[in-house]
């Protein structure tokens, strides 16, 4: 680690990726995200890699298809619009089992909404959002700090198990400037196409090919499968989540990315007031922490899910908590971002109800 | 002894899965023959097309990638500009090119994008049953244009090659047609120039390979190639429309 730089979110990102190896971006213009490319196409000539500007998130999304199958870490932020966009991309990398990052800093919706905070993209990313069964790893950060972190997380994940990794953002995080320390540098100049790659098959035994497709269905059938037992693994291995106050909890409140970092101001403020409440905040939405759920069902009286959509996480925290006590919800809608008293007050009236 | 006919290397073993008398396997067979003479097959990506050669990997043996419906030209830029060592081909057909991808196409083109596109137009969406497509010819009967394409209803046939040839990012452009012996040598002529402009780092390279479907265009394979001949070049005349310095 090297020494702390004041940064804002958007920028912070991208200079992360850079130090993680990113030699790749492929991008859009779309508000709120704009600093982020911005960034890159300043960054990415001077230490010799690649940016372009594409001419739709369609191709932007299939551009970073093409540069996943050499195995070069590549990147391409957007935000809701964009990212519906490029949701036919995504299901195609999924099934060629190819590593990427993709940062959605969501904005307002349904359509073109407005350019506000939301979190309503949360069911497309952790849900699929493209066709078939398949998932990306969902990573939601709280922080810049979180989010500079993550990101070096989200490249040896989509390394690891050759698959997408989405970060979740929004347009407060991209907005907010914060001291941060930068990882070192991932070095990757003299790093070699890994052995799947297709850039030609050179002095390779055997020659590459990389498809989503597979005419029968016997066939199709066991690409799905080998799908669905990586996602086991990643289900098994992956799963991360923050716990705040929680030792002493008598009430759960869930949230992820800025609200859950509003909502630590709202579990000081509630335990200044002498009410034992605690934060469970997932890191990686997908795979969902449920377990931590079910085991802190047994210590609070309710849990209280916060978020900016009409209650998206809310279902996962509902599976987590399997029946055995209350989840209230409070939200949020537009790209409006609930204040610590406004969710402290609603909170407080969920312990009036519960008596 | 003198080898007279010989299979080129990239050219696999398999059996093609195209219909009796579809020219694809003629277009593949030059591309072959081109990798082989200019020793590209090792280093060579080809991304294949939604379309009758969605197969096409299992048919020229080199590294290979599938794309989206007409998202070829954008997922060639991402293998080329991430790995340029690589020599970048794509293989399309008319409804993948013309029409959902003709914005990936054309902005490739725009930006000089160091990649060769082979271009198959056989004038209808061979795969999906013989559809109407951007360059089906007025009053051209297909599945979705019944009464014959009405230029009111349904545009006019689209020449990409013309379109390109008025920008500044591609170098060389050109039309050909797989309907004779004669037209098919000028083909791998052409395309050879298009090789070479990638090859050579000069440019966006693009040849139309006019073609027939025998099977949705009901016709024999000879009478297709006839009516190559007879309406289809006409209206789509062959010819390189540009040829910029470095690339013969
Ligand atoms: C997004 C999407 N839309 C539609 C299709 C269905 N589809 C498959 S092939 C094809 C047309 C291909 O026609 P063309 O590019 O002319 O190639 P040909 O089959 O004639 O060689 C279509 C529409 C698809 N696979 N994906």
């Amino acid at each position: 680690m090297a020494d702390k730089v004041l940064m804002k979110g958007a920028e912070a990102i991208a200079e992360s990726a850079i130090r993680a190896g990113c030699m790749a971006f492929f991008g859009y213009p779309i508000t709120p995200q704009n600093e982020t490319p911005e960034y890159f196409s300043r960054r990415m000539p001077q230490v010799g890699r690649v940016f372009l500007q594409a001419e739709s998130e369609v191709a932007a999304i299939n551009m970073v298809y093409g540069a996943a199958c050499t195995g070069t870490r590549v990147i391409t932020t957007s935000s809701s619009p964009g990212i519906s966009l490029m949701q036919e991309g995504f299901s195609y990398i999924a099934n060629s089992n190819v590593p990427c990052v993709v940062v959605n800093v969501m904005r307002g919706g349904p359509g073109l909404g407005d350019i506000a905070p939301a979190q309503a993209d949360y069911n497309q990313a952790t849900k699929g959002g493209g066709h078939g069964d398949y998932h990306s790893i969902v990573v939601a950060p709280h922080t810049v700090q979180e989010a500079v972190d993550l990101i070096y997380l989200a490249f040896d994940l989509a390394d690891k198990y050759r698959m997408m990794v989405v970060m979740l953002m929004d347009g407060l995080m991209g907005q907010m400037m914060e001291p941060v320390e930068f990882h070192d540098w991932v070095e990757v100049e003299n790093r070699k196409p890994p052995e799947w790659a297709t850039v030609g098959q050179g002095e390779r035994k055997e020659r590459n090919i990389i498809t989503s497709l597979e005419i029968l269905p016997e066939g199709l059938e066991k690409m799905d499968i080998a799908l669905q037992e990586k996602y086991r693994k990643v289900r098994e291995s992956e799963v991360r989540f923050e716990e705040y106050m929680m030792d002493d909890a008598k009430y759960a409140i869930t949230a992820f990315g800025t609200v859950a970092r509003i909502a630590k101001t709202v579990v000081d403020m509630a335990r200044e007031k002498g009410i034992k409440v605690g934060l469970i905040r997932p890191v990686t939405v997908w795979p969902f922490p449920y377990e931590v759920l079910e085991e802190r069902a047994n210590q609070v009286d309710f849990f209280f899910d916060v978020e900016m959509n009409e209650g998206q996480m809310l279902i996962d925290v509902k599976l987590g908590v399997n029946g055995k006590r209350p989840v209230y919800y409070y939200g949020r809608l537009g790209g409006i971002v609930p204040s610590p008293e406004e969710i402290l007050k609603e909170f407080e009236k969920k312990m009036e109800v519960s008596k | 002894m003198k080898t007279l006919y010989k299979m080129p290397e990239a050219i696999t073993e398999r059996p093609t899965t195209y219909c009796p008398g579809c020219p694809h396997g003629v277009a593949h067979r030059i591309i072959a023959e081109l990798l082989g003479e200019m020793e590209l097959t090792k280093k060579a990506v080809i991304v294949w097309p939604v379309g009758c050669s969605v197969f096409g990997y299992y048919f020229i043996g080199t590294d290979a990638v599938e794309a989206a419906h007409g998202r070829a030209c954008a997922m060639a830029t991402g293998i080329k500009r991430a790995h340029p060592e690589s020599f970048v081909i794509t293989y399309q057909g008319d409804g993948d090119l013309a029409s959902i991808g003709i914005a990936e196409t054309i902005h490739a083109a725009a930006r000089g994008e160091r990649i060769t596109v082979i271009y198959v137009n056989n004038g209808n969406y061979g795969m999906t049953g013989g559809q109407m497509a951007p360059t089906t010819l007025l009053g051209q009967v297909t599945t979705t244009s019944p009464y014959g394409r009405d230029a009111r209803a349904n545009g006019f046939p689209m020449k990409v090659p013309e379109m390109l040839a008025t920008m500044d990012g591609p170098v060389y452009i050109a039309r050909a047609a797989l309907d004779s012996p004669k037209h098919i040598i000028q083909a791998k002529k052409f395309i050879r120039k298009a090789f070479n402009a990638q090859a050579r780092d000069l440019g966006f390279a693009l040849v139309e390979l006019i073609s027939s479907c025998p099977t949705n265009w009901k016709m024999t394979p000879v009478e297709a190639l006839e009516r190559i001949k007879n309406e289809v070049l006409p209206i789509f005349p062959i010819g390189e429309m540009k040829v910029n310095e470095g690339v013969a």
